[in-house]
């Protein structure tokens, strides 16, 4: 029997697993397109129902633009582990030779490419929208960038629960929004100075260690929850 | 240690679901050259038998040794070794055959498009191989599947229902897969209630409730 069968390297099936989860994005840009319609209209929805008095939209937009941007990721994290799950994918992942936790790193991080860096390109629109002056955007773009990058570890930790479960998405977002909570305040605190024009340095670093703490955790709890799910 | 440390070693292995005493001491020794069937009414654990063996399942009790040493010691080597066809045929309705086997190949060895499609005209849906999967017949995914298993080069196949939706011509390629695959030292685990007329070493495993 030949034995060629060796393993390609750890590196090589992250690129492989990632440009598949591209590959299936933009097959199916509904699911691509959905989080980021909610996002846009949930964030267009404040403005009609308060007041329009320019000054208070301002001071309310930071908190909306993050309330919105957490509600739009959560739709999209469902989705996750789920398909691969049901069509037995995720048996051939976890057989595949390759190491699960990098496999999960590389899901994630496309998962965070289609949903999160997405909701960060189009929040400029939105920000605007809501009055929020241009020199606010840097800070929050930035602190989107690293609230969604957390979001989606959360996230997977989350979805890597509830995969094997029939109504997943409920209990999913009964985990992950308590998880949100800092991320909210420090992320909507970011922004809120960003706007009124003092120094957002605090929060953004709170938000910054957050991220790391959440990078480096999480890839192995959510790993940890899929193989349970797999037995 | 037993005395199959050229194969697959499953010893009385316990493994409950709930409250189920599923498999109560399952015991196989499976060496290259050899083909063992496992039979038995449904729900007396054979899927759970082939996760086992695959190491997906950690059973309660018992081990599962590939090449003499434990599956968890040599994890990613046995990996590489085995190629497990499950009941879900484990394709992307929304990617070709060609991107589906691609990918599922490629995270276990390097693999050029030639050879992948050259597998898909040996199982008989080289016409199938640029369409998406969601276009395909149970059979023709069964027959993607059964590519898979062949381009991942791998010394031990473990197959869970592999004729289910299989025509004749189907049941019959995939048996002389089989033949081919063992008699040139393979190692194959199949759980199937078809007849297998296999020239090879056959052996079969009956599980009872």
């Amino acid at each position: 029997m030949s034995t060629e069968a060796t393993s390609a390297g750890t590196g090589r099936a992250m690129v492989l697993v990632i440009h598949r989860e591209l590959c299936l994005s933009f097959r199916r840009p509904e699911q691509l397109l959905q989080p980021l319609v909610f996002f846009l209209i949930v964030t267009t929805l404040f403005p009609l129902g308060l007041s329009l008095q320019l000054s208070m939209l301002r001071d309310m937009a930071p908190g909306v633009l993050w309330v919105a941007a957490l509600l739009a990721s959560l739709l999209s994290l469902d989705s996750l582990f789920k398909s691969d799950a049901d069509d037995g994918t995720l048996e051939q992942l976890a057989l595949s030779g390759q190491s699960l936790t990098a496999i999960v790193i590389a899901k994630t991080f496309a998962h965070w490419l289609v949903s999160g860096a997405a909701l960060v390109l189009v929040s400029p629109v939105v920000a605007m929208a809501l009055g929020i002056p241009a020199t606010a955007f840097g800070t929050m773009l930035f602190s989107l960038g690293l609230g969604t990058i957390t979001l989606s570890w959360l996230g997977a930790i989350g979805a890597g629960l509830t995969v094997g479960l029939r109504r997943g998405n409920v209990l999913l977002s009964l985990i992950v929004l308590p998880l949100a909570i800092p991320l909210l305040i420090f992320g909507a605190g970011a922004t809120d100075r960003a706007v009124s024009g003092t120094s957002a340095a605090g929060a953004l670093y709170f938000l910054a260690s957050l991220c790391v703490f959440t990078c480096t955790l999480a890839p192995f709890a959510a790993t940890t929850a899929l193989r349970i799910t797999l037995e | 240690m037993s005395s199959a440390v050229d194969g697959l070693c499953v010893e009385k292995v316990h493994v409950w679901r709930g409250e189920r005493h599923v498999l109560k001491g399952v015991s196989l020794e499976l060496r290259p050259r050899e083909l063992l069937q496992v039979t038995g009414p449904n729900g007396t654990g054979k899927t759970t038998l082939l996760r086992v063996a695959s190491g997906l399942l950690r059973p309660e009790q018992g081990s599962v040794a590939w090449l003499g040493k434990p599956i968890s010691s040599v994890r990613s080597d046995y990996q590489c070794a085995l190629a497990y066809a499950a009941h879900e045929p484990a394709l992307k309705a929304d990617l070709t055959a060609l991107e589906n086997l691609h990918f599922m190949v490629g995270l276990k060895r390097r693999v050029a498009l030639p050879e992948l499609r050259a597998e898909l005209e040996r199982t008989g849906v080289a016409g199938c191989a640029d369409l998406p999967v969601r276009v395909l017949s149970a059979g023709q995914r069964r027959r993607v599947v059964m590519a898979r298993v062949l381009a991942a080069r791998a010394a031990l196949w473990l197959l869970d229902e592999p004729f289910t939706n299989l025509d004749t011509s189907g049941s019959e390629l995939l048996t002389s897969l089989l033949a081919e695959h063992v008699n040139g030292g393979g190692l194959a685990l199949v759980v199937a209630h078809h007849e297998l007329k296999l020239a090879a070493a056959l052996r079969r495993l009956e599980l009872a409730g």
